[in-house]
């Protein structure tokens, strides 16, 4: 099946029950997309598809043919992105495991929020568990990222 | 997950065609449910359909009389629609309350409703809405769609194309949420028809979606609390039976107050 990951197109050999999570880390080696909980539930999983943020472990692969992937390996261009370097400054982590899924959630919540108020972060971030920061300087962490986004498009 | 061998349907005759010539197959809508399900090994099919290609079934649109919202429309899609949020705001309100934004960017309404979760959301808002559940085959009553725990009228091999919701002057959706799994501990979908005919449906509370009668007759006696009283009340680890009755009574009265303010 083909398949765009990050940019690059793939013409794979999938197994027809292989999810998602399992052909992005298994076949194409990109290990920063964790499998927390495998039941929909924590988030650490999430990668864009088309734009949108869903939980790979909870897509088979098949019904993501010829879509388009992103993973938290394609943000970062020549530096990081300014999510996650506002996830770095304002050390919006812990042990790092939920983070790769907080990073793609909040990069999609600014996509349609680009400065949102704590109610929509707490509703943006809200398939997404933290189990060990408690989620104080991940929401200073997005705030962040929205401000860093919006000025460097002035 | 078992072995199964996955099929992309372009149209619902192929669909039914391969379910029809295979033993032991499902339809794959935005498999949110199907998905876990088949994890945990409750289900175990060898062949899945998958209806999300099929073209046209994910549309929105306005007739006179009805809303009409394709069987494999995400609810992210339903939540921030337009079209939805002029003509049924309560039904946007509802979408935007199913489970967390990756669950709402993957599930179907079509889904929701043949599942028929006794704590969905969905079911609630069809069943106040007078909706009309139209598959292959034929239009289905919500009236007469739900028929119980997780069963629907629905015939093994039928596929539900759309469905039409009546337009009402007011709708208000009101839910207390799990907090875990984001399903409805209680939820309470009013819908006021001319002439003074409400509808009001709940979910999360009984074994399956269920209109409530004594609070239709409560909205337009204001002051009274209705009573809701039934032999198939739900009561588990998330909260007992006397939590989600009083929790349908609060709800019931936060969306009737919300209808009548406005």
């Amino acid at each position: 099946m083909q398949i765009k990951v990050n940019g690059q197109s793939h013409d794979l050999a999938v197994q027809d029950n292989a999810l998602l999570i399992e052909v992005i880390r298994d076949q194409l080696q990109l290990t920063g997309t964790h499998n927390g909980c495998d039941t929909t539930q924590c988030g650490c999983c999430t990668v864009l598809m088309n734009e949108t943020a869903v939980k790979s472990c909870t897509i088979l692969a098949k019904q993501a043919e010829g879509a388009s992937i992103q993973t938290i390996e394609g943000l970062a261009k020549d530096q990081l992105h300014p999510v996650q370097q506002a996830f770095s400054e304002e050390h919006g982590l812990q042990c790092g495991y939920c983070t790769p899924g907080m990073i793609m959630s909040t990069v999609y919540l600014l996509q349609r929020h680009p400065d949102p108020t704590d109610e929509q972060i707490k509703e943006g971030l809200a398939g997404n568990i933290c189990r060990c920061t408690g989620y104080v300087n991940i929401i200073k962490a997005v705030k962040s990222a929205a401000k860093k986004i919006q000025d460097a498009t002035i | 997950m078992n072995n199964f061998q996955f099929h992309t349907a372009l149209n619902t005759s192929s669909a039914k065609e391969v379910f029809s010539s295979n033993e032991n197959a499902k339809f794959l809508s935005g498999g949110m449910t199907l998905l876990p399900s088949m994890k945990h090994g409750l289900i175990q099919p060898e062949h899945l359909i998958d209806l999300c290609k099929i073209p046209n079934l994910n549309q929105i649109r306005d007739s006179q009389e009805y809303l009409i919202i394709g069987a494999t429309t995400k609810h992210d899609t339903v939540a921030n629609s337009d079209i939805v949020k002029s003509s049924i705001p309560g039904l946007a309100m509802l979408a935007s309350l199913i489970g967390d934004p990756q669950v709402r960017a993957r599930g179907t309404i079509g889904g929701s409703l043949a599942n028929n979760d006794p704590a969905a959301d969905y079911p609630s808002g069809a069943l106040a809405l007078k909706a009309q559940i139209v598959t292959d085959r034929r239009e289905i009553s919500a009236d007469d769609f739900f028929t119980g725990f997780y069963s629907t009228a629905l015939e093994e091999d039928e596929i539900i194309t759309e469905i039409k919701f009546a337009k009402p002057v007011k709708s208000v959706y009101e839910k207390c949420k799990q907090s875990a799994s984001g399903y409805a501990l209680a939820g309470v979908f009013i819908a006021v028809y001319p002439n003074n005919e409400i509808r009001v449906a709940v979910t999360g509370v009984g074994a399956g979606v269920f209109r409530w009668k004594e609070a239709e007759v409560a909205f337009l006696a204001s002051g009274t609390k209705p009573v809701l009283d039934r032999d198939d009340l739900i009561s588990d680890l998330h909260a007992p039976s006397a939590y989600r009755v009083n929790m349908a009574q609060v709800l019931f009265n936060k969306a009737a107050s919300k209808i009548k303010n406005n």
